[in-house]
This record gives structure tokens, sequence and C-alpha cells, in this order.
């Protein structure tokens, strides 16, 4: 169980023209041990660097990220994430893909590949174990590549607009099947994405942010109960949610945002 | 977009593709649609496609066979007549006897052989060199930048011009043509891992690497499997090339091997021996692209094996 946070955290890029693009100014977070937090934003908000800056694949400005009091400002490997692009290896079976984290580690083959299917069937591809990637459907396809960020075994999980790229209908199954893993599994997710509905639909909390220069501009709770049903999106409280947030974006960027 | 508000009775028709369709009354978009009216053309009709029938391998093994009884028979007959001149040309029959007299008698089959050996030892090296010069600009960054031109310029000049020296050193033996074959094999297979190595999607090893994968694991779990697909192919163009490398080291002095025997075919005006051996040769080299080219397949079918 962990608690992420961030602190003030400011990500400059050096322009061709001598001064410098801010990518993100003074952001804090604090996100609880297994909440599920979403940030939402037009393109060009900081997302994208927010969440580089807190896999260690970037390091800031300026400011720290903690997880559990600990300063892990620029360290890899202490989060799982995972990316719009599922990034499956094309040449390893889906049983193979998922227990890569595992493989790395030094787990032997049999220990991991009993545990990789067990994950596998109890989340929905049981029996596509030994296909190959480019034989699964592109929901299929994300499911493993979350499974494989699963079996990594971290903490805090990001996810960067991981249904980003599927149609409405498996996106709307994929939402209730993260909902599902993340009740059973208690992790801390960081969801990131640039539609208002999953965002309040899936989070406890939703950040707004804003671009030139990214920051955040709101925090929103959202005291919806759970277990939630898809239903939960006509309710009085969801639509009042979503028309704050979708305020909060129109008037900052003046637009539109995409849905 | 305009907000202006229409209502039916603003709407007019217009003759379009053959059919009556109605027009907005505003004088610039009925302007407009009237003109794409007369521009454009309207669908042909009647146009139908039939796809052609894929041919048997009865009948493509007959219409082969038919193309090469034509050339073969065109010859003889050319040759018979004097319409080409025999004496540089020879002809088919010709070159049958000289044949059978060099494998019965001669020592073709030993020379195949040698040829055969020569050219699987230059490929085996300059394979092996070079996938691992192409996989080693992986591991630095910097020295890949410093290598690379060089390699780029032995690429660029002709290594054929290279065997005289090549043989001065190693000798009229063995050794001599496998570094030819060697030569011409290594830099484009080095070329050509790197030109994969450099296509490995970035998102890949980032996302190897953010499981706690050590540079070793990146390298073994993702990078060469990526890369083998590029090197696999680049074995059908090398097989080529080792061939030619033996043969040219043959040429410039040997004791053995079929770029011998059609050096000195040609040194003795024995041109029906030439073309013997220059059969021997499109032999060979059709086997070991056959085999290079199975072993290609065989990957490749492995590699997105059903299963």
């Amino acid at each position: 169980m962990s608690r992420l946070q961030a602190e003030n955290l400011t990500r400059e890029f050096p322009s061709p023209g001598g001064s410098s693009v801010v990518a993100l100014a003074g952001t804090t977070i604090d996100i609880p041990t297994g909440s599920f937090t979403s940030i939402i934003g037009p393109s060009g908000c900081g997302k994208s660097t927010l969440f580089n800056l807190i896999a260690g694949l970037d390091r800031p400005t300026a400011g720290r990220i903690l997880l559990d009091g600990e300063d892990c400002t620029g360290q890899q490997g202490r989060v799982g994430y995972m990316l719009q692009k599922d990034l499956l290896l094309p040449w390893r079976t889906i049983l193979a893909n998922v227990a890569l984290g595992l493989e790395v580690a030094g787990v032997s083959r049999k220990d991991r590949e009993p545990l990789a299917r067990r994950f596998l069937s109890l989340y929905g591809l049981g029996g596509f174990e030994d296909r190959f990637p480019a034989q699964l459907s592109g929901g299929m396809r994300q499911r493993a590549a979350l499974l494989r960020t699963i079996l990594f075994n971290r903490d805090v999980i990001l996810l960067d607009e991981p249904f980003g790229a599927l149609d409405a209908l498996t996106r709307a199954q994929m939402q209730e099947w993260l909902l599902d893993l993340w009740d059973d599994l208690g992790k801390t997710v960081l969801f990131v994405t640039h539609d208002v509905d999953e965002a309040l639909y899936l989070s406890d909390t939703v950040y707004v942010m804003s671009p030139r220069p990214g920051r955040i501009i709101a925090r929103l709770d959202v005291p919806l109960a759970r277990p939630r049903k898809p239903s939960v999106v006509t309710s009085a409280g969801f639509v009042e949610l979503k028309s704050v947030a979708l305020n909060l974006l129109g008037e900052r960027s003046g637009e539109g945002v995409a849905a | 977009m305009s907000t202006t508000t229409r209502s039916l009775d603003t709407t007019a028709t217009t003759h379009m593709g053959g059919r009556e369709v109605p027009v907005d009354t505003r004088p610039d978009v009925r302007a407009s649609v009237l003109l794409l009216a007369q521009l454009a053309p309207p669908p042909r009709k009647g146009v139908t496609r039939t796809p052609e029938r894929p041919a048997g391998t009865l009948w493509l093994m007959v219409a082969r066979l038919l193309v090469l009884i034509l050339i073969i028979g065109g010859w003889e007959v050319a040759a018979r007549t004097g319409l080409v001149d025999a004496f540089f040309f020879s002809m088919p029959s010709e070159i049958w006897a000289t044949g059978v007299i060099a494998v019965t008698q001669g020592t073709v089959i030993a020379d195949t052989l040698y040829t055969f050996s020569a050219t699987l030892s230059g490929f085996a090296i300059g394979t092996v060199g070079g996938v691992a010069i192409g996989l080693s600009f992986w591991w630095s960054r910097r020295y890949a930048l410093v290598a690379e031109p060089f390699v780029v310029a032995f690429e660029a000049m002709p290594k054929l011009a290279l065997a005289p020296i090549v043989v001065l050193v190693l000798g009229i033996g063995m050794s001599s043509k496998v570094a030819m074959a060697t030569a011409l094999v290594v830099v484009v297979q080095a070329l050509n891992t790197y030109a994969g190595v450099k296509a490995v999607d970035a998102d890949l090893t980032r996302m190897i690497s953010s499981l706690g994968a050590t540079r070793l694991q990146v390298f073994t779990k993702v990078v060469f499997p990526a890369t083998l697909p590029w090197i696999i192919s680049g074995l059908r163009v090398t097989i080529g090339l080792a061939l030619a490398g033996a043969i040219v080291g043959e040429y410039i002095g040997s004791t053995k091997g079929i770029g011998r025997m059609i050096q000195y075919a040609g040194s003795t005006y024995e041109i029906s021996l030439i073309w013997v051996g220059i059969g021997v040769l499109a032999a060979l080299s059709m086997v070991l692209y056959g085999v290079v080219g199975a072993l290609e397949r065989r990957f490749l079918a492995s590699l997105h094996a059903a299963p």
C-alpha cells in the first residue's frame, strides 16, 4: 500500500528562442493509499509530463515526488505504468508477455507461469495463454498489457489513456473490468485521460488541468457510492459534477474538449 | 458554420448523375453544386472486373518448360545455321557433351565442392561477424557514431578490387576465397543489422526497462528478437554475394574451384567449358537461394505461428 504525493512539481523545457516552455508549473497532488484518482485536461496541459515525472522517465526542474513520504524523484521502477499502446512483444505468447516482469526479476519459469495463468483466467483471458498478441482484439491486448503491469507488483499504478484507442463499447467493458481489478487488488491508481465521463465514473478524485503553463486548476471529489453501475452516469450527482468539470475545461482552454 | 435558417421551400432540384437532387437556393451554394454537376463525370455504366483465374501448377510447369525448350532449341538452331557464331557462343548440344565429359573424366564435382565450401565458410563467418558488428552499435551510441562512416565507406568501396591483394596476402588456397566471400557479406549484413537495431520500437525498450530489466535483458529480450527478421532477410542477399566473392577469389589465383575452371577455359578458348561452369554456378546459387529461402519461410512461420 502506498500513498503518492507530488510536491510543487515543475518541468521546463528549453525552447529554440532561448527562453523556456513551462510544461508543468508548481503541481501538487496527494493520492491516498488505495484510491483511484484521475487527471483530465485538454492536450498539451502537461498530463503526460506529470506522468513521465512520476514514472521516473523524466526529471523535474523543481519539486519532488514522494511514495509513503520517501523521496523517489527521478527513480524508475518504483511504480507500474501502462500506456495507450499495449507494447506487447509480438514474438511472445500472451502468457510469456504477461509474465515478463517476473521473468526479468529472475523468477523461475515453474513459479511464474502458473501464477500468470491464474491471473489470466481470473481476469478474462483464460484460454488465450498460448495466443500471440496479433491474434487478439484491441481490448484483449489492453487487458494483457494491464495484467503485465499488475504482475510487476507495484503498489502504485499509472495508466496513461489506456483505453484511448478503443471503440466506445469495448471501452465501457474495459472500465468495468478495471474497476473489478482495482477492487480486488487495492492498488493506488493514477489514471490520465481526456474523457470527463471516464474520469468521473472511475475515480474517487479528479484533478482538472489546464495548458500554458500546464497546471492543476481544480480538484473534484466524486462522492458517488461504490460499487458503481454504468447507469450512474445518468444520476443527478454525476451530471452535476460533469457540468462543473466541462465548465472548468471549457473556460480555461477556450477550444472545446473532446469527451 | 452559417447560422442562417433554411426552410423546405428554399430548396430546388437539379439534375445530378441522372437523379433529381434537392439543392439549396442560396446563389453561391447553388452555383457551386451546378458547376460540380457539370464537371464531375457521371459513373460509367457496365464496368465489371473479372479477376484473372489463378494458374494451375501443371499449367505453370508446362509453360515454363516450353519457354526453356524454346530458348535452348533457338540457340541450337541459331548456332547450327550460323546465325550466331558457334565459336564464341557454342551450342547446347556441344555444352552438354562437354559437361558429360567434365563430370565423368574431369574435376567438376571436386571443383563444385571447393567453391561450395568456400562460399559457405565465407557466408557463415561474414554473417556472424556482420551481425555482431551491427548489434554492437546498439550498445553505445557514441561508438556507433564513430564507426558508422567507416562501415559505410567500406560498403561503398568495390571490394572485388581488393581481390589481388587478398590473394597475394593469403595465398592461392581456400583462405583467400573465404576472405573474399566474407568481405562482401560482412559489410552488408552489418549495415542491415544496424538498420534493424535502429528500427526497434523505442517504446518497447522503455516498457521492458520499466519492468526493471538490465541492459543485457533489454538486449536479449527485446533488441535481438526484434532485429532477427532483418538479419534473416539479409541472408538472401548475402548468400549471392558470398558466391560472387568466392568466384572472384578463384579468378585471381587458385588451383581448384569453378571460378578457376572458367578462367582456365577462357584462356584456352574452350567456350563450351565456360558454359558448363556457368551452368554449374547457376545451379549452385539456385540451391543456396532455395535453402536460405526455406529457412526464412520457416522462421517467419514460427514467428507468427498459430498454436
